[in-house]
């Protein structure tokens, strides 16, 4: 296992997604000897998980049942143990296509929190390129290096304990893109531009207020960033539904009602009850997420 | 696996050389073009050649000057003029006489070749309200005339940011309305890498294709799915990418599919094994297969010629009309005329080389064991997505883009029935612009208001379909409870 390489068998050491259903899961770290438990029953790793397939349904000790899955970033990012808040899947997508991340990349990183966005950017840049990552809590930026090594992307990313504002990111001049998700990103401006390289790259920096954002767009603007832009990315989920409603009775005696045009329609798609008419639709929560942070992005040119 | 040319790192790697693909950008618009020597080219009403630009760094900002010559614009003093400014506009009447200059006199200013930002001077001198207007006005205006009189090229590397940006744009009916924070899901979603074995169904004149190829960085494989008789790159091309990426992408015809899921799918066509009878067939049979000959796929094979994408250079597509023409009166014409025996054989290299990758495709797609499928075509999508998750490995994600929701709908519905995927998802994304300015904060006037809908969902291993209940999506997975999960680590 290795969030950067596919492989069909678990492993000991692995870290592999149990899916108990709808929205319900949780991350194991795969042991011999070991034991999870869960609603479904214990499941034993040495016998029910090493050597079968990711992707396997596994029957529990009550009956039941979980799939086993491959972890991905994306995976990881909504079942890991939150130590700050975390950026979702819908900002790390944007963030990585707008900061333009490809294999070979040389990202930097302040900070490091829990470590959601820093595995979705190792992914990308795996495997020629590298992330530095600064993160100035200690024992976070610890136990992000001992995740790193449990993930085995060890090899792909360099954690530095120490403060990006005042100590900037310990590189010069090598970096593609450059991601700030600190309180004040407008301080660490001067150390982004010193950590690109020479001939340019791309920032972006991550905040939810719109004061924070002002202070950074002028901060970038002094140190000469061009097309600096800031953005908003909202995720609309929708649940797919059979909803059935009920046509109003005028009176029309029964055999009648054949004819009618709604009915007619309601032929098509087969009711449950009569004198109701069923159609599928994509229905939207009743509450969504309406802010996570505003995304500014900015080019650093040669010139 | 090679690293893929990768220019980056190398000096001179960021210079622009001539053959290079390039976008130019003029404030937010852009345009795909390839660098030519003493080519024309028009970009937004403005004649320009590219020629000065070679040998310059990537990101540099050129201004046109006559002739449609460039010129490296040096980032410019700003001019700091004693500022005056009123304090709101109850005075400013709009008589339509405030600019004392007439098109005329600009035309006239235009046409002695005084520089942009000197015309734009000039405006302002010659606006006898502009002393009155406020500060932010003031901005305004100016920002609105450079706009006009003063463009600047900038010269950019092509990347999935900016091409997708781009199409969206200029063409958004040839990618499907694709917005590109919906692209951006898509690839974070479908978990694309390096590494990765990619299948890839799209209509978005290449665009997503290139985007995947882009995040893999040369390394795995990705079998683009295409309908009718060629794949469709005028996209993929204006990324530029090394000759080394061609390497990892195959292409199969969808036409082919239902032949190569029953067992009967040749990798030669009736064509084919006519012209190894008579030069001599040293082509080996790909042997995975039987050599069972649908007879559908020999008139695909005949009926050969499209219409080309433009700009296309790729060497695997389909031959052109004349092409097949010449080939018709081979076996006549062959002895007598040599430089017509040339193209001949040259055709029948490509030809054999593109059957040779179809074979591949077929055997890699007959591993089932990709590591993801994205779809985002013109086409129904349920079909596609039903065929095409029978090659996709267990435990992967797998992304369907449509341009509407109800399509998406079905496909929920039916891939419950199916069987074999979790944890699935209908979404759209909303993207909003930001103004920020001291004091003029704020969201952009518009917001796009349709970039498409996304389903996806990871495989799972299948079991024996279910029987089929009225609204299958109810009942396939179980209520959630508020259960709290306990990991014991022994």
């Amino acid at each position: 296992m290795s969030f950067v390489e596919y492989r069909e068998q678990i492993q000991d050491g692995d870290t592999a997604i149990i899916f108990l259903g709808h929205d319900s899961m949780f991350p194991v770290t795969i042991k011999q000897g070991s034991q999870t438990q869960t609603k479904y029953g214990v499941i034993r790793h040495s016998t029910d998980l090493i050597g079968k397939n990711y992707g396997s349904k596994v029957t529990c000790s009550k009956g039941g049942w979980v799939y086993v899955l491959y972890p991905t970033p994306e995976l990881w990012t909504t079942n890991l143990p939150h130590r700050t808040q975390i950026l979702y899947s819908t900002d790390i997508s944007m963030i990585t296509m707008m900061l333009e991340l490809k294999p070979g990349s040389v990202v930097c990183e302040s900070g490091t929190g829990s470590g959601s966005l820093s595995h979705a950017i190792i992914r990308t840049v795996a495997p020629t390129g590298h992330l530095y990552t600064v993160e100035f809590h200690q024992q976070r930026a610890e136990k992000a290096v001992e995740e790193f090594q449990q993930h085995k992307v060890d090899h792909l990313v360099t954690v530095k304990n120490q403060d990006v504002c005042k100590n900037g990111f310990g590189v010069s001049h090598i970096a593609d893109a450059v991601f700030l998700d600190i309180p004040s990103p407008w301080e660490a401006i001067g150390h982004a531009k010193d950590a690109l390289k020479i001939e340019g790259g791309r920032v972006c920096s991550f905040s939810p207020c719109i004061e924070q954002v002002q202070r950074t767009c002028l901060a970038l603007e002094e140190h000469g960033f061009t097309e600096i832009n800031t953005l908003e990315i909202l995720l609309r989920v929708y649940d797919v539904r059979c909803i059935s409603l009920p046509v109003p009775d005028f009176g029309t005696p029964a055999e009648e009602k054949g004819e009618s045009s709604v009915a007619d329609k309601a032929k098509q798609i087969p009711t449950s009850q009569p004198g109701t008419v069923q159609f599928k639709s994509g229905v939207s929560s009743r509450e969504m997420v309406g802010h996570t942070g505003y995304l500014t992005f900015a080019t650093k040119n040669l010139f | 696996m090679s690293v893929g040319g990768m220019a980056e790192g190398v000096p001179g790697g960021q210079l622009i050389q001539e053959g290079d693909y390039v976008v130019l950008k003029k404030q937010d618009v852009y345009k795909a073009v390839q660098v030519q020597r003493r080519k024309k080219l028009i970009f937004e009403k403005q004649w320009i050649y590219l020629d000065n630009a070679i040998g310059k760094h990537y990101g540099t900002t050129f201004e046109v000057t006559g002739g449609g010559n460039l010129q490296i614009k040096r980032s410019e003093a700003a001019a700091a003029e004693p500022k005056e400014a009123g304090a709101d506009n109850r005075n400013i009447v709009d008589d339509g006489k405030s600019q004392k200059l007439t098109r005329d006199d600009i035309e006239a200013l235009k046409e002695k070749g005084i520089k942009g930002q000197e015309i734009v001077q000039q405006l302002i001198e010659n606006s006898t309200t502009f002393r009155d207007k406020t500060e932010f006005a003031q901005e305004k205006y100016i920002k609105k005339k450079k706009k006009k009189y003063d463009p600047n090229i900038s010269i950019l590397k092509p990347s999935s940011r900016i091409l997708a940006m781009m199409y969206y744009a200029r063409e958004p009916g040839k990618i499907c309305q694709l917005r590109y924070d919906t692209l951006a899901q898509m690839l974070t979603l479908g978990n694309i890498h390096a590494g990765s074995r990619v299948i890839v169904m799209e209509t978005c004149a290449g665009l997503v294709l290139g985007s995947v190829m882009e995040r893999m960085g040369g390394y795995g494989s990705v079998i683009q799915m295409y309908p009718g008789t060629g794949p469709v790159r005028a996209a993929t091309d204006c990324f530029g990418f090394p000759k080394s990426f061609s390497e990892s992408l195959y292409e199969f015809p969808l036409s082919k599919v239902e032949s190569l899921i029953s067992g009967t799918f040749s990798g030669h066509s009736r064509v084919s094994a006519q012209r190894d009878s008579v030069q001599g067939g040293d082509e080996e049979s790909n042997g995975s297969t039987a050599e069972k000959k649908e007879p559908a796929q020999d008139v695909a094979e005949e009926t050969c010629p499209v219409t080309e994408p433009e700009g296309s250079a790729d060497s695997s597509q389909p031959e052109t009309q004349e092409e097949m023409e010449v080939s018709g009166e081979e076996s006549n014409e062959r002895d007598q005329n040599p430089e017509k025996k040339q193209i001949v054989m040259e055709k029948k290299r490509k030809q054999d080389e593109r059957r040779k990758r179809e074979s591949e495709a077929a055997v890699l797609l007959q591993n089932k064991n990709a590591d993801g499928l994205i779809i985002a075509s013109r086409f129904h999508p349920a079909p596609l997505l039903l065929t095409l998750l029978g090659f996709v490995s267990p435990s992967r994600p797998f992304v369907v883009y449509c341009q509407y929701k109800e399509p998406l709908l079905e496909c929920y519905t039916k891939l419950r029935e199916r069987g074999g995927v979790i944890n699935l998802k209908l979404s759209e994304t909303w993207l909003r612009n930001y103004q920020v300015l001291p004091d003029r904060s704020h969201p952009k006037l518009v917001m796009s208001s349709g970039g498409g809908y996304l389903l996806h969902g990871i495989t799972v291993a299948r079991e024996p379909a279910k029987p089929n209940s009225s609204c299958p999506e109810r009942t396939g997975e179980p209520a959630p409870k508020k259960l709290k999960v306990a990991e014991l680590e022994s």
